[in-house]
């Protein structure tokens, strides 16, 4: 990514994670990482104004404030303890956008272990509630370091249920299943295909075709007329720059 | 009305080896940890810890605690993953039942109401079901020509069959308590703490400060005393107990301090040093060596 460009490549999946909650409407933002938390709070600023965003503890904020605001300077709407967030994540009224640290061809998601089970090679944080949210409502990904390591043939373990493990599972596990949107650092993929395996929807700025395709583990769909990840608009980059990041804390998780 | 009163010692002295034992808080959040601290000193062995896992879950692992966790994760939330925690886990020491966390909350409910699955969709499609070979599906009853039936695509629909999770014992924190067994909790989010102690046969609350019976709706809200004495059998007073856990509005994390607990999983005689200054002690000098490392 060069500077003549006039942005950065977080600042480009700062965009493309906001544009995945494009049309969302009045639900439950769940973003893991900095940058998916920098595009809910920009969705919600600009093309997304009902969505509901948490404080990261037990209640829901007012707007969408500076990344790094304290605690105590947070202005909150209402409570939403865990307990009642697994009210929001059944009734489906939540996109969530979780990390991965594998993820499949047919969207498998994998953030528990590296390796057997049984005894793993790495252990990773656990499946968390990635089970049940892959199969009640919207679920997007966010993996910051694109490789073939991370984009994998066949996840190791299936955290976040995909679109042939949902189906094999039958009517319970379909009705709302819906892997939306995966962003890497490279750039983003949906599950818009006839068999439900992932393509390529754009290649951020910056990067090629074949740079994706090198570092990914599996047949990717390409659509001939695929195009770059669209550019922020300069409303955005302002608001980006100058009020939700000022501290630059987007360049500490995707490197230019 | 009876006096709950009770001692961390004496808590530990009514559980055995090989129970299953219910840690509430979430993460690195309002754990017990002064009851985690005197289970590590004791001579329990072969627990089934079932918990929102935390440091409670890596230091009882470190101590050689543990048969089997329980678990949807295990974090210090500030650092993504227990290192302890990890050791364990990559070295085959401990058996894990890892289920999705609504799963978990479910089991906690199934045994909590004395029933014994709730149906869900969580798992399906997943490899929950596959580390766990004995968890079921169950067919919803309701066919197509049922009155109750609110959506065809639920006809006869398989979801899964969280089993209870029923606990012999089950261990709490709180910020205020009363020798009734009441329990209040003033930190923004109660967890699922009310729920480990109806799914427990032995419920025991610890707690920053015991107040008069009565008088906890001078503390906060009585909405926040969402701990009744229904639920509990014995409650010790334990301040700093849920140290270095967060524990709002008393104290939050101790940073630096967990920082140290997570950097002595690098080796054995780091642990060894960690174990000897901080869990074989007791509660009085465990205090006095955080007072000194001037962290808190």
């Amino acid at each position: 990514m060069s500077a003549d460009a006039g942005f950065t490549r977080a600042e480009t999946c700062v965009i493309a994670c906001a544009d995945a909650w494009r049309g969302s409407g009045e639900v439950m933002a769940s973003p893991f990482g900095n940058i998916p938390a920098l595009g809910a709070r920009l969705a919600k600023l600009t093309f997304a104004p009902d969505l509901v965003l948490t404080d990261g503890e037990a209640a829901l904020m007012v707007g969408a404030p500076p990344l790094a605001t304290k605690g105590g300077d947070l202005v909150r709407e209402a409570a939403m303890p865990y307990r009642s967030v697994f009210d929001v994540v059944w009734s489906g009224r939540r996109h969530i956008m979780m990390m991965a640290s594998q993820i499949d061809r047919t969207g498998n998601q994998n953030i528990s272990a590296i390796g057997d089970h049984g005894r793993p090679k790495v252990q990773l944080v656990g499946v968390r509630g990635a089970p049940g949210n892959s199969v009640n409502h919207p679920t997007s990904y966010w993996v910051p370091d694109h490789t073939v390591r991370t984009f994998v043939e066949h996840v190791d373990v299936v955290s976040g249920v995909g679109y042939a493990r949902a189906a094999a599972a039958g009517p319970g596990a379909t009705r709302f299943h819906d892997v939306r949107r995966v962003v890497s650092n490279l750039g983003v993929f949906d599950f818009e295909t006839a068999d439900r395996t992932m393509r390529l929807r754009s290649f951020h700025p910056g990067t090629t075709v074949e740079d994706i395709v090198g570092a990914t583990a599996f047949a990717l769909d390409i659509p001939d007329d695929v195009a770059e990840t669209r550019m922020p608009t300069p409303e955005e980059l302002d608001l980006l720059r100058t009020v939700l990041d000022p501290g630059a804390l987007r360049d500490r998780e995707v490197k230019n | 009305m009876a006096d709950k009163r009770t001692t961390i010692d004496d808590i530990v002295g009514e559980l055995r080896s090989g129970m299953t034992i219910g840690i509430g808080g979430w993460g690195s959040r309002r754990k017990p940890m002064a009851l985690v601290r005197a289970l590590c000193r004791s001579d329990l062995r072969d627990l089934t810890i079932v918990a929102y896992g935390g440091p409670d879950v890596g230091l009882l692992c470190a101590s050689g605690k543990v048969r089997k966790v329980v678990c949807g994760f295990v974090t210090l939330d500030s650092i993504a993953l227990d290192p302890h925690w990890r050791a364990a886990r990559q070295h085959g020491m401990v058996e894990v039942m890892e289920v999705d966390e609504g799963m978990f909350f479910q089991g906690l409910q199934a045994a909590a109401w004395r029933v014994p699955f709730l149906p869900t969709r969580a798992g399906l499609g997943s490899d929950v079901l596959a580390i766990n070979p004995d968890l079921r599906l169950v067919r919803s009853p309701y066919g197509a020509d049922s009155p109750f039936l609110a959506d065809p695509a639920d006809a006869d629909v398989d979801l899964v069959a969280m089993p209870a999770l029923h606990l012999h014992a089950a261990l709490v924190h709180t910020n205020r308590a009363d020798a009734a067994g009441n329990g209040q909790i003033l930190s923004p989010d109660a967890f699922f703490d009310p729920l480990f102690l109806g799914a427990a046969e032995r419920r025991f609350i610890t707690t920053e400060r015991m107040v008069e019976n009565g008088k906890l709706s001078e503390e906060g809200p009585l909405s926040t005393v969402v701990i009744h004495r229904l639920l509990t059998d014995g409650v010790a007073e334990t301040p700093g107990g849920a140290h270095f856990t967060a524990n709002p509005p008393d104290y939050g994390r101790d940073e630096a301090f967990q920082k140290e607990y997570a950097a002595s999983a690098a080796d054995p005689v780091e642990w060894e040093a960690f174990s000897q200054r901080y869990l074989h002690v007791s509660e009085d000098e465990y205090r006095a060596h955080v007072r000194e490392r001037g962290t808190r």
